[in-house]
């Protein structure tokens, strides 16, 4: 057998060439790096990521820190006295929270609208026809002032605010009687974690299982006896320029919230629809020879089938959905885009923040998607395996 | 291929350090024009102008003062309309060769964001202004209030310090991107009050529907310095800026402006020669032309005709400078240039 000389061994060449092409991009990086590095170096600006742990100075109007107290980890709102890092973090949980909220919500719109547009009621139909198109064709950031200085912005200022049930709808947000712990709390509190491991337990792992599900609401309501008053009501009330009490939606996080589910919906009802089209149409007609109805055919058959196709796209959905979310900052609302803008321009220290913003929704984008694909391989394995 | 990509590549190598070491001097003059940023929504400061399409204002005059010095001409801008949030990146990059963008001077910009300052052109302080029908007519009044400001400025910090050594409890502070989108949001009631520098409050009054609902509270909160600001580490380019600023001033302490500029030329005094660059090398020790005084009379003007050309009693945006801080220290302001000697 004649050997192959390396430099004609096509092994060799493939390896080679992957070697040289991953070392021009490694040295492209380190050029890119460098140079930016060296220029600020010669405009006498430093690279470092010790103002983090300097006192931030700014407030921001909402949302919820963590710091040490009395040796005990607490979820605080941020106080002007905290540090830059802590001020990141009141950015990353505004973002988690519009985001978490949003998907939610969106799915539930999306999947409602997506089924909409099948339906064989003509104004249901073209209902969703038309939402679709409207929210599908207008940029997102048109869509957010819309809802933030169109909608929100024109409801009643706080003193002639309308009040129903306890509720206060003003142009300074919505606010909601909500229970807050009680003088019962602390006793009841075993109580309420067990009979919540009761439910997730029931609902993950013995899949349904009734005996679970009893023994955690009767957990619940035992320990609401016991404990005696574990929550008491908060109501909203007018005071001097604000409302003290309950629970808020700030303008800003509301209109954020509505553009983004809106928006996303939209683009989900087309999944949706897109998927349940995509079943044969033998599927319909088997279950309605069988004698279900149009709710237990989609509930039973078509949507179980058409969930291994919607869940790819859905989370692309989703990603779009909470990388959106950093649009905040056109209305006012703390994200950790809107924060990073305050923390940049206090400190100076802008690439580093933009370095720390992009790893922060990098990390948050990746922790989506392996979610979501863990939710498909568990869909995916369900039916009949491929 | 690899021919190209060595070629690309040296090239950058070598621009890369070509930039290094080049003032930003030489570079505007090789371009023939200045690349200045400046504000584009600040009521009388910085603004694009309804009627004829151009950047206006104060602090634009300043640009365009710095044209004058560097080509006879003070149209040889492009201007560079800059958020308060971009404006220090703008510099750091080098995308703008000078802001005048009513800036506040701290130790924090000077120090950590890497900037160096001009000479003071504006002298203000920070304001707070309420709808007349909240019956508001103190600041300490506000205790509980929401106030909206804009991203990026001295004043997030400043009301956030006052708050705190009021020891109030519940005060909201907003933050929005550029201050058009904060006037926006007070105007339809979900800032109880807005906060910026009284300048500012003054320009964005005028142009409300209706200024006489509005009123600026009497307190100043702080001191806001303001001035234009460029790079660090480039002295030949900051001293040329600085000393146009300085010239504008010293202008009108000598009483020259654009009308009778040209009887001084013809003056025998020696400062005022000296000054006009009509003996002596001022100018040239700068590595500006030597009549770049003269040139920034001619087109621009001194400190008081800018002054007044755009906040005068005759400009909608009628700030008093008599008495002021703003008036020349002769007049007991603050308004001081070094000798031209």
């Amino acid at each position: 057998m004649k050997t192959v000389p390396f430099y004609k061994n096509i092994k060799v060449l493939g390896v080679l060439t992957q070697v040289v092409v991953s070392l021009l991009v490694l040295f492209g990086l380190y050029f890119l790096g460098r140079t930016a590095y060296e220029g600020m170096v010669s405009r006498g600006i430093p690279f470092t990521f010790s103002f983090l742990w300097q006192e931030a100075g700014f407030s921001i109007s909402e949302g919820k820190t963590i710091a040490l107290e009395g040796g005990r980890i607490v979820l605080r709102p941020f106080e002007p006295s905290d540090a830059y890092w802590q001020a990141f973090f009141t950015g990353v949980y505004n973002t988690l929270r519009v985001s978490i909220a949003g998907i939610v919500l969106t799915t539930l719109l999306g999947v409602m609208v997506g089924v909409g547009r099948l339906s064989s009621n003509w104004l249901v139909n073209r209902l969703s026809f038309a939402y679709v198109e409207l929210v599908r064709n207008t940029p997102l950031l048109v869509q957010l002032f819309f809802w933030y200085f169109g909608a929100i912005l024109k409801l009643p200022p706080i003193r002639q605010a309308s009040e129903w049930f306890g509720m206060i709808v003003s142009q300074r947000g919505v606010f909601v009687p909500w229970p807050v712990p009680g003088p019962g709390f602390d006793r009841y509190l075993p109580f309420f974690l067990g009979g919540l491991l009761a439910f997730l337990l029931g609902a993950f792992w013995s899949r349904g299982r009734r005996g679970l599900w009893l023994l955690g609401l009767l957990l619940l309501a035992a320990g609401w006896l016991y404990a005696g008053d574990p929550f008491v009501l908060s109501v909203p009330e007018k005071r001097g320029f604000r409302v003290v009490g309950g629970a808020q939606l700030s303008p800003e996080f509301s209109a954020v919230l509505l553009a983004l589910v809106v928006y996303t919906a939209s683009y989900i009802a087309e999944i949706v629809r897109g998927a349940i089209q995509s079943l044969p149409k033998g599927q319909w007609e088997a279950a309605f020879s069988l004698g279900l109805n149009y709710g237990q055919t989609l509930r039973y058959v078509i949507l179980p089938q058409a969930l291994r196709i919607i869940v790819p796209p859905l989370g692309n959905q989703y990603l779009n959905l909470t990388k959106n979310s950093s649009l905040a900052i056109a209305v006012g609302y703390p994200d950790l885009f809107n924060v990073y803008g305050t923390i940049a321009n206090q400190s100076g220290r802008s690439l580093e923040g933009i370095l720390i913003v992009m790893g922060v929704y990098l990390s948050l984008s990746l922790t989506i998607s392996a979610l979501v694909n863990a939710y498909n391989r568990r869909v995916a394995l369900r039916g009949a395996r491929r | 291929m690899k021919r190209l990509v060595l070629i690309v590549l040296s090239f950058l190598l070598l621009t890369a350090f070509g930039l290094a070491q080049k003032s930003r001097m030489d570079v505007v003059m090789e371009r023939g024009k200045l690349i200045c940023g400046v504000n584009g929504k600040a009521p009388g400061f910085g603004y694009v102008d309804e009627k004829t399409g151009k950047y206006m204002g104060f602090d634009v005059d300043f640009c365009r003062a710095v044209s004058a010095a560097l080509f006879d001409d003070p149209d040889r801008v492009e201007y560079v309309p800059l958020t308060a949030k971009a404006r220090f990146n703008a510099i750091q990059t080098g995308e703008v060769d000078v802001v005048f963008r009513n800036t506040t001077i701290t130790t924090s910009r000077d120090g950590s964001v890497g900037v160096d300052f001009l000479p003071v052109n504006f002298y203000d302080g920070q304001g707070v202004m309420v709808k007349k029908e909240l019956g508001v007519k103190s600041v300490y009044e506000l205790e509980g209030a929401t106030v909206c400001t804009n991203q990026g400025t001295t004043t997030e910090k400043n009301w956030t310090d006052f708050v705190r050594s009021q020891g109030w409890k519940g005060n909201k502070l907003l933050t929005f991107e550029s201050f058009d989108k904060v006037f926006n949001a007070f105007m339809s009631g979900r800032c109880d009050a807005v906060t910026t520098d009284k300048s500012g409050l003054v320009g964005w009054k005028a142009k409300a529907p209706d200024p006489e609902a509005l009123v600026i509270l009497p307190e100043t909160l702080s001191k806001e310095p303001l001035a234009g600001f460029t790079f660090q580490n480039d002295s030949r380019w900051r001293d040329a800026l600085t000393w146009i600023v300085y010239a504008t001033i010293q202008a009108e302490e000598f009483g020259i402006t654009q009308k009778n500029l040209d009887e001084f030329l013809k003056s025998d005094k020696p400062a005022i020669r000296r000054f006009l660059g009509l003996e002596g090398t001022l100018g040239k020790g700068l590595g500006l032309p030597n009549d770049f005084v003269a040139r920034v009379i001619r087109h621009v003007g001194n400190y008081g005709e800018i002054y007044d050309r755009h906040l005068g009693p005759n400009s909608p945006f009628f700030i008093p400078r008599k008495g002021s801080l703003n008036d020349l220290y002769t007049r007991g302001g603050l308004m001081y240039s070094p000798p031209f000697r």
